[in-house]
């Protein structure tokens, strides 16, 4: 009787997982499906058919050539790369004393961080667009000034400052003073101590930072001018206007556009899904 | 401890943070506040203080009125869901069952794609002749306008924040779920309880902290959503999906109407600032503290 109803049970559960799963992946399946269905089959019919009757890869080709989306990919993993690269460093270079070090104004400074977790983005975008043309970093004057642009407003945030600080807070202080002993200056304490110390949080500071970066719609599509600087969202934001009616190759072009994140995700799955990501919540 | 740097020191480290916070956190927010009192409308280039009339203007604008409760009514539809539905789903995953991690993965799935992406993949669900429609039609009901009719607009967008937001909320709930003590289910189990009192008496008094700190996050991303209207309506039709982010950029680079922009997001940030401190006071004060 109880193993009945432990198997009913974990039947249940089952079922409604598959269908939370089904639900989280259907809009994508559809695009999918729709991508793949060639020009001679209506994707209007009702019924609608999930699985094309002859399925094609015209559409891929076709927006393919249309869509520079090499060049796309490749302002993404600028944007992103740079992005990640200087989080990391600054966020840590910012976060050591915040840990370690007594000085003057800490608790100002400290909670002047905390404040601008606080400050959405969305609240003072005019300001920072205005602030950034008035620095000329705009793609108009030219592309590494449009990247710079694009970077460098999210070089640092405080949830990055405050993720890392935990992680060096973390670590006995005897290690600093030995390496003190061992002379070491302060820099190197840091760097070759420190750093190597707090591996694992760095890769979770990376991780969520490229996701984040990677997907930004609303910056990059305030600030760029030129599409020779689009990065992927906006470049598929784009094929809406481009292809207004043709469902096809819209499809298609979204579904080419994922394939880089889909593959990081696959990759880096166990920092995404075993729970690693404690404290890794941004608002 | 004894030490073992100069007085300049931790100043340096703090160097390059501060510059970029400086640059983009404290002076646009300030620049924000003093913008709000200006007026740029008559000539971009030579703005007029006109102390609090943007705030006037806004607060006589009916379409201001109909952007807050739009953004209020985003609020309250799409919080519930986003603290409820992830909740269950964690605790459904969280049993010694094959194939978890297929199931996780599939639904953050959502999560990583770009939203722009996912809207458009809704978009295409919502068309007029679309796979939607269709259901509808099975279940012998009119085909709606999903995203063209003033009635359904906003709840169709909604729909595409809930949908995306639920893998991640339920990672949350998952790493908070792994600490709770094994010994009191157990302990459930000797007396006998079905499962579902076993999470009501167990889990949930022990997820009270995370299910606050799921509240206050989904309310203040609830409060920034802008890419699902921006790629889906436009706002539209009617104002009908329009919430406050989408307003402001639409006032600040479309209208260039910067005075007016600036005192909407004044409204914004208190409103965010507001739920901010009662998130960290409540709910996230361990890690930020010195």
């Amino acid at each position: 009787m109880r193993n009945f109803k432990t198997c009913s049970r974990g039947f249940f559960i089952h079922l409604s997982l598959i269908a939370v799963s089904l639900l989280s992946i259907f809009p994508f399946l559809w695009l999918l499906s729709t991508a793949l269905k060639g020009a001679d089959e209506n994707i209007f019919q009702y019924p609608p058919v999930f699985f094309p009757e002859s399925p094609t890869l015209a559409n891929f080709k076709g927006v393919w050539n249309q869509i520079p989306f090499m060049l796309y990919f490749l302002n993404s993993m600028i944007v992103a790369g740079f992005t990640v690269v200087l989080n990391l460093i600054l966020s840590s270079l910012a976060a050591y004393p915040l840990a370690r070090m007594e000085f003057k104004g800490k608790k100002t400074i400290f909670y002047a961080t905390l404040a601008t977790i606080m400050i959405p983005f969305q609240a003072i975008m005019l300001p920072v667009y205005l602030i950034v043309l008035k620095l000329n970093m705009v793609d108009s004057v030219n592309s590494v000034m449009g990247y710079i642009g694009l970077i460098l407003p999210f070089a640092v945030n405080a949830f990055g400052i405050f993720l890392m600080r935990q992680a060096f807070l973390a670590i006995p202080k005897e290690m600093e003073e030995a390496a003190f002993v061992d002379g070491c200056n302060v820099f190197q304490i840091w760097w070759k101590i420190l750093l190597p110390m707090v591996k694992p949080t760095l890769a979770v500071l990376a991780i969520f930072t490229f996701i984040g970066s990677w997907g930004e719609f609303l910056w990059p599509s305030i600030v760029l001018t030129k599409k020779a600087l689009y990065t992927l969202p906006v470049g598929v934001n784009d094929l809406q206007g481009m292809f207004s009616a043709n469902w096809r190759y819209i499809a298609a072009g979204s579904i080419i556009s994922t394939i880089p994140i889909l593959v990081f995700f696959i990759a880096m799955q166990r920092y995404f899904i075993s729970g690693e990501n404690d404290g890794a919540v941004k608002g | 401890m004894y030490k073992y740097y100069k007085k300049y020191v931790p100043y340096l480290f703090l160097l390059p943070a501060a510059v970029i916070l400086l640059l983009f956190f404290f002076i646009p927010f300030f620049e924000t506040i003093v913008l709000s009192f200006f007026d740029y409308n008559s000539n971009i280039y030579h703005p007029q203080f006109v102390s609090l009339a943007n705030y006037i203007e806004l607060l006589k604008s009916p379409v201001f009125y109909k952007v807050l409760w739009n953004t209020f009514l985003y609020l309250i539809v799409a919080v519930p869901f986003l603290v409820v539905f992830p909740l269950i789903i964690a605790i459904m995953i969280n049993q010694k069952i094959k194939g978890i991690t297929l199931y996780k993965i599939l639904i953050y799935l959502p999560v990583i794609v770009s939203i722009v992406v996912a809207a458009i993949a809704f978009k295409w669900l919502y068309a007029q002749q679309g796979i939607l429609n269709y259901a509808m039609d099975i279940l012998h009901l009119p085909a709606i306008g999903w995203l063209t009719d003033p009635r359904f607009s906003l709840y169709s967008v909604i729909l595409v924040t809930i949908w995306k937001g639920i893998g991640y909320y339920m990672m949350i709930y998952l790493s908070a779920l792994m600490s709770v003590p094994k010994d009191l289910y157990e302990a459930c189990e000797v007396d006998g309880a079905n499962p579902i009192v076993k999470h009501l008496t167990v889990t949930l008094p022990h997820l009270m902290p995370t299910i606050g700190l799921v509240t206050m996050v989904s309310s203040i991303s609830a409060m920034k959503v802008f890419v699902e209207i921006y790629v889906m309506t436009k706002g539209g039709p009617l104002d009908a999906s329009k919430t406050i982010v989408y307003y402001i950029y639409e006032r600040a680079f479309e209208n260039l109407d910067l005075g007016i922009a600036s005192a909407a997001s004044v409204i914004l940030l208190v409103i965010v600032l507001v739920m901010s401190v009662l998130n960290f006071t409540l709910f996230e004060n361990k890690q930020y503290r010195l």
